[in-house]
């Protein structure tokens, strides 16, 4: 079982739901925690792992042996992303445009061109407890987040319960990191801007056909909104975590909730429950 | 004209609510929602008089299957696990148009994506440039790019002193996109060690890029001990922190109503807005 934890809007309580989560599993079940969130991960500030491995995330990028080549143009034609320029006698690689396709390396007609993996980020591990714990962080100053993403879910254990921890949004690192997921969890608040954000989120899970609930986060914040989404869409409703001044003051110091508030492990027991029946049912939303 | 683009690295720090307060505090402005994936300044800012454009961007592979011999060249080759049992896989499709390259049968075309919409509008606070990237589409930081672009054209145009941007969270394509040759990022965190990691990824691509950062912390008095780690912190990376934010219910509030705070309160949460936006005006003045 794969669940995924998204949210569209940031800040809304993922990081919360996915620690929380792995830490009240971790008794009954083999948890494997991945956070793909690789622009800002968190979670190990929550699960405090010891990291014992450490990999490099690497995109291939062209070099040119200046020897064979030709100067004839073809790999700066072939390339999507212009991320080569051919001039009289030289060619320009721009490393920071190349999505590593390989179209210039295989069709260049001299095979003049070879590549080399450019690092973009490092995908880090070890265990936290019982839990086994997989991160990605992108490297400051990179954009391309994706491949990072990708690097992190080669290590799923489809034997464990896997939690994937995903960046706020709904363009590209989300998609990588909830496609193929059994389940998809959105955290939202009870705001306007939580509720806009959710529908997009809803409407990514929808395009990828993946099963969802909600977790209602700071509950009680004085809106209805979400219930009402919820009820005409026919979304399950898993979980309200009220709006708690304690549960802000643990979370701000490092301590996620059903660590510091005990009582909390049994409910997110039951979400996971709930997870189980509803990843098994067919898809239960309207499809668009 | 100088453009400020607001940050944060997390999300949920209270960028967007801070940037409605600074639409209604600056003057002679033009406003751009750079969050295209979750674009939520219109909440506050109420636009009205709609222009929409597409945004076509990036390309998908198409397999014809009447034409497929089935060898499974492309799907040996690509690298983005993109086509499977001689499909395209759209959402894993970077657009590269290697395989169109490679097929021996001529059998895969590339055909454009609508990436999505963008828009100008009016509000009460100047014109807004905003956008809603297509559900589970790429290219949102040229989105972000084309934003940035008409926003500046807007300013230039009416002869406009300031752009004040919206961001994105986190430190990849669309932020990157927002930030680079920008005049002042303000980085808006929290007092949470989530907060706190982030500000110093997102400060990092600050560095990375030249642009120079100045710090707000909002909810300060959630952990007081945290802000002021921030506070040592951001001195030591010759940082300027200049104002702090109490944590205030007033700030969903403004939400729900869909107005920004300093419009519908004015206590102490108001006053440390205005005293942001003057401290963003003289450090933009000097």
């Amino acid at each position: 079982m794969i669940v995924s934890i998204a949210s569209g809007k940031g800040g809304t309580g993922k990081t919360l739901v996915a620690t929380s989560l792995a830490f009240s599993l971790q008794d009954t079940e083999e948890v494997q925690l991945l956070d793909c969130d690789v622009e800002e991960p968190n979670d190990h500030l929550f699960l405090k792992p010891s990291i014992t491995n450490k990999e490099a995330v690497c995109i291939p990028v062209p070099k040119v042996d200046a020897s064979k080549c030709t100067y004839c143009g073809e790999c700066a034609r072939v390339c999507a992303y212009k991320a080569i320029a051919v001039l009289a006698k030289h060619v320009m690689v721009f490393d920071q445009l190349c999505h590593g396709c390989g179209a210039c390396s295989y069709l260049c007609p001299e095979h003049a061109i070879y590549e080399e993996g450019r690092e973009v980020g490092v995908v880090e591990s070890g265990y936290a407890g019982k839990i086994e714990f997989v991160q990605g962080k992108l490297t400051v100053g990179e954009s391309m987040a994706t491949p990072v993403i990708r690097k992190v879910k080669e290590r799923i254990n489809r034997h464990k319960t896997v939690i994937v921890d995903v960046s706020p949004g709904t363009s590209c690192p989300v998609v990588e990191s909830i496609k193929d997921t059994d389940f998809c969890l959105l955290v939202t608040e009870p705001t306007p801007f939580g509720l806009n954000d959710l529908i997009l989120a809803v409407e990514t899970t929808i395009e990828l056909g993946i099963p969802r609930g909600i977790i209602i986060n700071r509950s009680g914040m004085g809106m209805d909104i979400i219930e009402d989404y919820c009820r005409q869409q026919r979304i399950p409703v898993l979980l309200n975590i009220p709006l708690d001044i304690e549960v802000a003051r643990l979370y701000s110091g490092g301590v996620t909730l059903a660590q510091g508030m005990p009582r909390w492990k049994s409910e997110f027991y039951k979400v996971f429950a709930k997870i189980k029946e509803l990843a098994g049912e067919r898809d239960s939303c309207p499809q668009r | 004209m100088k453009e400020i683009v607001v940050l944060s690295g997390k999300g949920g720090t209270g960028k967007t609510s801070i940037v409605g307060s600074l639409a209604a505090l600056a003057d002679n402005k033009a406003l751009a929602d750079c969050d295209v994936d979750a674009a939520d300044l219109y909440l506050i800012l109420q636009p009205t008089d709609r222009q929409e454009h597409e945004f076509c961007s990036g390309q998908t592979a198409h397999i014809d299957e009447s034409l497929c011999t089935q060898c499974g060249l492309c799907q040996e080759q690509c690298r983005f696990d993109a086509i499977k049992c001689f499909k395209v896989v759209p959402t894993s499709c970077e657009g590269c148009g290697f395989c169109v390259r490679i097929c021996p049968a001529a059998a895969i075309s590339m055909k454009d994506n609508m990436a999505g919409h963008w828009f100008i509008s009016d509000t009460k606070y100047g014109p807004l440039v905003h956008a809603r990237l297509g559900i589970a589409q790429e290219n949102s930081g040229k989105l972000v790019a084309l934003v940035r672009q008409k926003a500046k054209e807007l300013a230039e145009e009416h002869g406009l002193s300031y752009i004040i941007s919206d961001g994105p969270p986190g430190i990849g394509c669309p932020v990157i996109s927002s930030l680079s040759g920008a005049s002042l990022a303000l980085l808006v965190t929290e007092p949470t060690i989530s907060g706190i990691h982030d500000l110093e990824r997102v400060l990092g691509v600050c560095c990375h890029f030249n642009v120079p950062a100045l710090v707000c912390i909002n909810k300060y008095d959630v952990n007081e001990d945290n802000s002021k780690q921030i506070e040592s912190y951001c001195m030591k990376q010759g940082v300027e922190v200049p104002v702090r934010i109490p944590y205030d219910e007033a700030v969903t509030e403004a939400m729900i109503h869909g107005v920004p705070v300093v419009e519908y309160c004015h206590n102490g949460i108001s006053h440390q807005l205005e005293a942001l936006w003057q401290t963003i005006s003289k450090y933009l003045s000097r």
